[in-house]
């Protein structure tokens, strides 16, 4: 059995998900917009879904927009609000690439972060200004698990650009933090199903009342013309009751996976000479073990880790697959050299005891081989 | 036979694809890399989104794990940059055998060492052939493809660790093997020119981006006369035709050499060409070094023929005149199909 240490990428598909999902892919094959009796039980399916969905993340079903994915709500949340009131659009340095690119191609403006990958929120309070009108602060990182304090950023965001829109990608929070309270003072949260256990492609995004975002996929106006689209019935449900599985188990999942983590990180420290452990715990979530080894090529690692049964990561691989310096940590002031030797353990709910012993062994040993001279 | 661990470089062509093959089907332990070697604008060569697809489709087909190793960087310091460099001090570069000799043979062998790879395997069209503990680099036995030219820097060290398995085959064989086993590279053209240099914009575009082309003038190796210019003199190549008129007899003009540093170009007829002695750098030994006086073949272009000459220690002399070598360009020494060494035309 191969150590599944990627949970940060995605996640095994909860079997309450799967469950829920499947009456949707056989004889509930209904579209949701129909006036008949087979559409009637799908759009009831998408309407009980819409109102766990809401419950988990803190808000009113009518303020859900069930999108494609984490990306397609990032870029909902950007473009839509951009369309709708013009102005500027900013972020952090430290965004995923789907709410980074598109900043970038909105032309905006983009907030340096600290070494610890904390927004500055001085040199936020410095950036802000009238003409912004959303700023995206993501909740935790992906590729480090820094979590950003997002109630400060509204406070300065209020201070600074009280017109402006709070935007947090909530994509990697959501299996270890309880976002509707974390993201109560955000107006957009985005978020994915198969970060924590449903199934890939689908995402919701958050679009509280008050705040108002242009469709950026137009048709047949569904999601109250927010996002045109069939619903995907199945991955909706699917997202739900992996939503509502994972709220139920979070607080203890947390303790028993920091636990492991711990284990893990102490384990390659004392065991690699020359770790460094990018961001300190206290600061991240709980799945997230990011190390660099220095002098290794974790492109390197990767393959011998594969062949080790450890599934890791390491920064963030481009359209062929290659392996980039990571933004993130260039951000945070790594150097180049640096962040191409990190590695991204990401562990999961169903991380154990046995995965963390593989990975203790196979970390160390690859690393030595690397190394030899 | 010897079960290896290989790792073989995919670049997404057919050739790379039945190297991959032919391993798999002689009972290697094989695996698959693509280098990811450039990232701007490409349409000759590999390392575009398309280029990687095709090779992990092949080592899907072909049941093997496939890798993309990043070696942007070290492309970029090692070959594209000397290659600017070279253009920029009117030299001709051989851009190819610099990526051989620091990436494909150093940096994809390092790496695969270090991966616990006995041996790497390329889609090169050239053989190594074992000699008494020894190894030989001999020519592709199609001739007509053979690339030998751009393999003249190995050396034993690399030789013992690298396999050619398409070296063998002709071209259509390859193409008929890669074919039968319906592989999708089968009939994807061969790549042509320079990777990173697209057919659209060439070296001018290229180069121009880099560094900046300057008009030259043409000057009569006779007559000393002004007789014309070039838009870019950091373009022109010693022993080109194209692009530099014709005399006033209407004979053709070539260019004898290029200085770039006062921006002239010496014109003259192609018999004022040719010379019999080429000095040569950088001289590197497939095997024991040559010793001055003895008789071989000297190739000046990847595809050129070879011409009788002798080793003279710093360089070669010709039997009968040919035309001069650009400098910059890499000369290998062949005896027969067997590549004896190269070095850099001064």
């Amino acid at each position: 059995m191969p150590a599944y240490l990627d949970h940060a990428a995605t996640t095994p598909l909860r079997p309450e998900a799967l469950e829920a999902m499947l009456p949707y892919l056989t004889e509930h094959y209904g579209n949701p917009s129909g006036a008949h009796g087979i559409s009637r039980a799908a759009r009831l399916a998408v309407d009980e879904a819409r109102d766990t969905v809401a419950e988990c993340l803190g808000c009113e079903p009518g303020e859900v927009v069930f999108t494609a994915g984490g990306t397609e709500a990032d870029n909902l949340a950007l473009s839509g609000v951009r369309a709708r009131r013009g102005g500027i659009v900013m972020c952090t340095a430290v965004e995923h690439h789907a709410v980074l690119h598109t900043t970038e191609v909105l032309g905006g403006t983009v907030i340096a972060v600290g070494p610890d990958g904390v927004v500055d929120l001085d040199r936020l309070g410095d950036a802000l200004h009238d003409e912004v009108s959303v700023l995206s602060v993501m909740l935790a990182n992906n590729e480090v698990g820094v979590v950003e304090p997002l109630d400060m950023v509204a406070s300065v965001l209020r201070d600074k650009a009280p017109g402006a829109a709070l935007h947090t990608d909530a994509v990697q929070a959501f299996l270890w933090l309880d976002v509707a309270a974390l993201a109560a003072p955000a107006d957009l949260v985005a978020v994915s199903a198969h970060k924590f256990g449903g199934p890939k492609g689908v995402g919701a995004l958050v679009v509280r009342t008050g705040t108002e975002v242009s469709p950026i996929i137009h048709g047949g106006g569904q999601e109250r013309d927010r996002r045109s689209g069939t619903h995907n019935v199945a991955g909706i449900v699917g997202m739900a009751a992996a939503m509502r599985a994972t709220v139920a188990e979070r607080t203890a999942m947390v303790e028993r996976v920091s636990v492991l983590r711990d284990r893990l990180a102490d384990g390659l420290a004392e065991a690699v000479p020359g770790t460094t452990e990018t961001v300190s715990r206290d600061r991240k979530v709980a799945g997230s073990c990011h190390l660099r080894f220095q002098g290794v090529e974790s492109e390197a690692l990767l393959v011998l880790l594969d062949d080790a049964g450890v599934c890791v990561s390491a920064g963030s691989a481009c359209t062929s697959g290659a392996m980039e310096p990571s933004h993130v940590l260039t951000a945070m002031g790594v150097s180049r050299v640096d962040a191409l030797s990190s590695l991204r353990l990401s562990l999961g709910a169903t991380t154990t005891d046995d995965d963390v012993d593989l990975a203790l062994k196979a970390v160390p040993d690859a690393v030595a081989r690397l190394r030899e001279p | 036979m010897q079960r290896l661990r290989v790792l073989v470089a995919m670049s997404g062509g057919v050739d790379s694809s039945v190297a991959a093959a032919m391993l798999v089907e002689a009972g290697h332990e094989v695996v698959g890399a693509t280098m990811k070697l450039w990232g701007g604008d490409s349409d000759s060569g590999c390392c575009s989104v398309a280029d990687v697809d095709d090779a992990r489709r092949v080592a899907q087909q072909l049941g093997i794990v496939h890798h993309v190793f990043n070696f942007g960087e070290d492309f970029e310091t090692r070959v594209v940059e000397p290659y600017v460099a070279a253009h920029a001090a009117g030299r001709t570069p051989n851009p190819c055998v610099e990526c051989n000799r620091h990436l494909k043979f150093d940096r994809f062998l390092h790496r695969a060492r270090r991966l616990g790879f006995a041996a790497v395997a390329t889609g090169h069209h050239a053989r190594v052939v074992p000699d008494g503990g020894r190894w030989q680099l001999r020519r592709g036995l199609d001739g007509a493809k053979d690339q030998s030219y751009v393999l003249s820097m190995l050396g034993q060290e690399q030789l013992a660790q690298v396999l050619l398995p398409v070296g063998e085959l002709t071209k259509d064989e390859v193409r008929a093997r890669a074919g039968s086993l319906g592989l999708r590279t089968a009939a994807k053209p061969d790549s042509q020119d320079v990777c990173f240099v697209t057919a659209t914009g060439g070296r001018r575009a290229f180069l121009g981006e880099r560094i900046g082309l300057r008009p030259g003038r043409l000057v009569d190796s006779a007559t000393g006369e002004d007789v014309g210019g070039v838009p870019a003199v950091e373009l022109v190549t010693v022993g080109q035709r194209r692009g530099l008129g014709d005399g006033p007899g209407g004979e053709r003009r070539y260019a004898l050499s290029v200085d770039v540093a006062s921006a002239r170009v010496v014109v003259g007829p192609v018999h004022e060409l040719e010379t019999e002695e080429v000095r040569l750098t950088s001289l590197g030994w497939v095997d024991e070094p040559v010793v001055a006086g003895r008789q071989v073949e000297v190739q000046s272009s990847a595809h050129g023929r070879p011409h009788p000459a002798v080793f003279r220690g710093d360089g070669i002399r010709f039997r009968e005149p040919e035309r001069r070598v650009a400098p910059g360009q890499t000369v290998v020494l062949y005896e027969g199909d067997r590549v004896l060494g190269s070095g850099i035309a001064a």
